[in-house]
């Protein structure tokens, strides 16, 4: 391992996140694309790179009438002037429909309103591995671009052959293209007209630099916003059709159960109802939603369970659970580097399973039609539930399509294809198109949770400050953001599966919360420690001037060093890098004595994403960002007992409300000279080790477990120290 | 309980086709196709249902459709008028107060219920009131905004 880890920012999925890419043949005749999109220009991105097509060397197609493989993104310019973008990306809040018509606006020279994208639809855009790792706006993004310039370099083509003029006398802008020299002008959608004009460019056409952004780079609203305020907009939940039926499983009453029996006799006797048992699904379709609910309450299932290991052994469980790991770094010599060293400090981290708890829950329509389904599902990962539905019905891959609406949020929750490939089960057997919603109590206990996990540190440091040995193992939480950015001569890093008790799955930031969390809490320590001030101490150990500068932005936001901690008010900080993105946060609490309660008053997030695509828009994501990571930091915890989730509701399992939000303050710092990265979930990842920092500056109370004050209070005993 | 077969929505009364127990928010989604109110939690915890009842702010999750008949009910979609949106909505856009939207609805509603009842409210009275309103991107900071900025323009326009 270098002493920077991360000279260059390599896409590595975290294995709680990717499955197996599947095998995408795109393969849409010419003239078939044509009569699907009417005429114009097309412009098609074949990616070269492995990076930004997912599958790299696959051999072109030679034939002139079919349209490459390796698609990224299309893009089309119609006969009303109206460009449509076609990408596998889908849209949950994190507002990329907008950020993405942006850089198409900035390349083709067309104002953002002529722009429509169809996304996440798998019979229209090309593939895409998933919505997932905030991978939007480091390679979608360029690739729209690209795709964008070609098409207007092509349309000013059409125009100087149009003129008889050089191409490079002429110029792209507002939609049109115009001739300075004879004062000419032709708008897009005219040149467009009647083309049959397809071309495909690989994924190095040059883009505008961003110091010369004219779209980009500014705020923008989003771009169908009216429709989300006026109740519009039909999440999969609001979808309609006349012959729609209403979808309800019966659930096992605890994890793992098998179906032992079913009678179904009464259900079955219900007007309209269809029961479907199949292994240990059942389930039922029905014309409305409470004669759904009328028919599962009628059903009498018995179900053997299976032994589950309790709450409490949990942490227990993944220590002696854990596999050889397959993930390790090391350089150095650990054991010597700790043995001379004049400060040691070892601690275990834990962190609790939470839930994703997207405010839509899981749903799907689902319609067999002439030997296709169709689902309308809001999944993260568009193309991986068609493979599901294709292997769940074994069909063939163009016999499925799955479409992706805007989605009320997924936050690395909504990968899998549960819902559809049950209302997809209901319907085939209804014979009716079947929508299937999961209640709360259903998503809080069917899908998966972000993993739970121990983390053991141990570290050595000079009595000068000098960080000489580091030691971490994470137990199953995952390996997202496990390495550390400090320079420290001798290290050992590994990540040690387990078998999880619970389901488990991604998570906005992955384990790279956790992992900040333990890590930051640890410098936290050793600087204590050292009796150096917690940001002196990093910066000692630090050389990554874009990680320096943003810890020194936050510090300098909140006052730093002015701001003395004292008892009943604390400030702490933490930070680090991951995804491409550079963050530090500082938080401030407060302490009432008497009840030992603890509030945060106040947040400062210092990001550094590159070159900022859409400012308001990075903000709202920064904000939320840390509204989110409050809930894990401080109480959010799934409990369950027997195979069963006790808080199940959100009247049980509490999420961050708005009296528990401080002002939260975001320092952006735009570096242009940069390229765009993702902003979904680095942001997060700051927050809990800031405020646990906070807190032991104001009380001496280390507190190592998350979430850290599940009861809202100081414990009276620290349990980790 | 007897069924009920008309509701007063929008201004506007409509034939519906319900047990008195069944739920609004099913009725006004399913019957209606008035799906901007949305479901969330099922118990009167997430907000994302709410709809005005007599100008109050009411979980049409947890109102029996009988306890809405022969009262106004006012929906999302009922907000807007002569092609204008609601100044609360107006708001919401100016502070670009959504991310998924998912919540919008709800907070909406009770951002005009509020306003009704508080035309100038702190800070502190916009959190405490639509305390019971989920948003779980977060958005919160802005929704305050939003809610501000309505009522500051409902000031100014007297």
């Amino acid at each position: 391992m270098t002493s920077k880890p991360y000279d260059e920012f390599v896409f590595e999925p975290e294995r709680y996140e990717l499955r197996s890419p599947p095998a995408y043949y795109f393969d849409l005749d010419r003239r078939e694309f044509f009569r699907v999109v009417g005429a114009g220009v097309a412009v098609a991105l074949v990616c070269r790179s492995g990076l930004a097509g997912q599958e790299p060397g696959r051999g072109r197609r030679g034939s002139q009438e079919s349209l490459p493989k390796e698609i990224g993104a299309w893009l089309h310019v119609g006969e009303s002037g109206e460009v449509t973008v076609f990408t596998g990306k889908v849209e949950m809040g994190q507002n990329i429909r907008t950020s993405l018509a942006q850089a198409v606006a900035e390349e083709l020279r067309v104002p953002v309103a002529s722009i429509r994208l169809v996304m996440g639809d798998t019979d229209l855009t090309p593939f895409d591995m998933g919505t997932f790792g905030s991978r939007t706006t480091p390679t979608m993004s360029p690739q729209l671009r690209r795709v964008a310039a070609a098409a207007r370099d092509l349309l000013v083509e059409l125009a100087a052959k149009r003129w008889n003029a050089k191409p490079g006398k002429l110029k792209a802008e507002d939609g049109k293209i115009s001739d300075p020299a004879s004062g000419r002008s032709i708008e897009y959608k005219e040149l467009a007209t009647g083309q049959a004009l397809a071309k495909a460019v690989i994924d190095d056409e040059p883009l505008t630099p961003p110091t010369e952004w004219k779209v980009t780079g500014k705020s923008l609203s989003k771009v169908n916003g009216a429709d989300f305020v006026t109740g519009k907009h039909r999440y999969t939940p609001d979808l309609k059709g006349p012959e729609i039926l209403h979808g309800k499983v019966l659930r096992p009453p605890s994890f793992g159960a098998a179906l032992t029996s079913l009678g179904a006799r009464a259900a079955e006797a219900m007007p309209g109802v269809t029961v479907v048992r199949d292994g240990n699904f059942v389930g039922v379709a029905a014309k409305s939603e409470p004669e759904a609910t009328r028919a599962v309450a009628a059903l009498k299932a018995e179900w053997k369970p299976v032994p589950q290991i309790p709450r409490r052994e949990l942490f227990d469980y993944l220590k002696k659970n854990a596999r050889p790991s397959e993930d390790r770094q090391e350089t150095g010599s650990l054991a010597s580097a700790l043995s001379s060293a004049d400060h040691r400090l070892e601690a275990t981290y834990t962190v609790e399973y939470i839930a994703h708890a997207p405010l839509e829950p899981r749903a799907a329509v689902a319609e067999w039609r002439d030997g296709k389904l169709t689902v309308w599902t809001g999944t993260q990962r568009p193309f991986g539930v068609r493979d599901e539905l294709v292997e769940a019905f074994r069909l063939p891959l163009d016999r499925v399509r799955v479409i992706m609406p805007d989605t009320g949020a997924g936050f690395g929750g909504k990968h899998t294809g549960d819902a559809a490939i049950e209302a997809a089960r209901l319907a085939k057997a209804a014979g009716r198109p079947v929508k299937l919603v999961w209640t709360r109590e259903e998503e809080f206990t069917w899908a998966y949770f972000r993993p739970a996990g121990v983390i053991e540190v141990r570290s050595g440091a000079h009595a000068d400050g000098t960080l000489t040995a580091w030691e971490f193992h994470n137990y199953n939480s995952g390996g997202a953001g496990i390495r550390t950015p400090y320079e420290v001569g001798s290290q050992r890093i590994e990540f040690h599966p387990v078998d999880s008790p619970l389901r488990q799955g991604s998570y906005r930031a992955l384990a790279a919360t956790a992992n900040h969390f333990a890590r930051e809490s640890h410098m936290d320590d050793v600087a204590h420690q050292l009796k150096m001030d917690p940001l002196e101490f990093r910066l000692k150990n630090l050389k990554d001037d874009r990680l320096r500068a943003v810890f020194q932005a936050a510090a300098k936001q909140i006052g730093w060093g002015g701001a003395k901690s004292s008892s009943g008010r604390g400030f702490g900080i933490g930070g680090g890098f991951e995804k491409g993105g550079y963050v530090a946060t500082c938080a401030e609490v407060t302490l009432d004595r008497a009840t030992g309660s603890v509030r945060v008053v106040r947040v400062v997030t210092a990001f550094d994403c590159g070159a900022v695509v859409n400012p308001d828009g990075l903000k709202n994501q920064i904000a939320g960002a840390n509204v989110m990571g409050l809930g894990g930091a401080l109480f959010e915890a799934i409990d369950f007992e027997n195979g069963r989730v006790l808080n199940n509701l959100f009247s049980l399992y509490r999420v961050p409300r708005f009296s528990d939000v401080p002002p939260i303050e975001v320092v952006l710092v735009d570096r242009k000279d940069q390229p765009s990265a993702g902003a979904g979930e680095t942001p997060l990842v700051g927050l809990a080790p800031a405020i646990g920092n906070a807190i032991f500056a104001a009380t001496s109370i280390r507190l190592r477990s998350l979430p850290m004050l599940p009861e809202g209070k100081l414990p009276k005993v620290n349990p980790g120290a | 309980m007897a069924k009920v077969t008309e509701l007063r929505i929008n201004g506007k009364r409509l034939a519906v086709e319900a047990e008195g127990e069944t739920s609004l928010l099913t009725v006004l989604r399913d019957q209606l196709d008035l799906t901007g109110t949305k479901y969330g939690c099922g118990e009167g915890q997430c907000g994302a249902c709410t709809v005005l009842i007599n100008g109050n702010p009411r979980r049409s999750c947890l109102t029996p459709v009988s306890a809405a008949e022969k009262k106004e009910i006012t929906t999302i979609e009922g907000l807007a008028t002569g092609g204008y949106l609601h100044r609360v909505q107006q708001a919401f856009l100016d502070e670009e107060a959504l991310q998924c939207g998912y919540c919008t609805s709800g907070m909406i509603m009770t951002a005009v219920a509020l306003l009704r009842t508080h035309p100038q409210p702190s800070d502190e009275e916009i959190a405490r009131f639509m305390e019971g309103n989920l948003c779980r991107c977060g958005t919160y900071p802005r929704i305050v905004a939003a809610v501000r900025r309505a009522a500051e323009r409902q000031r100014k326009s007297g």
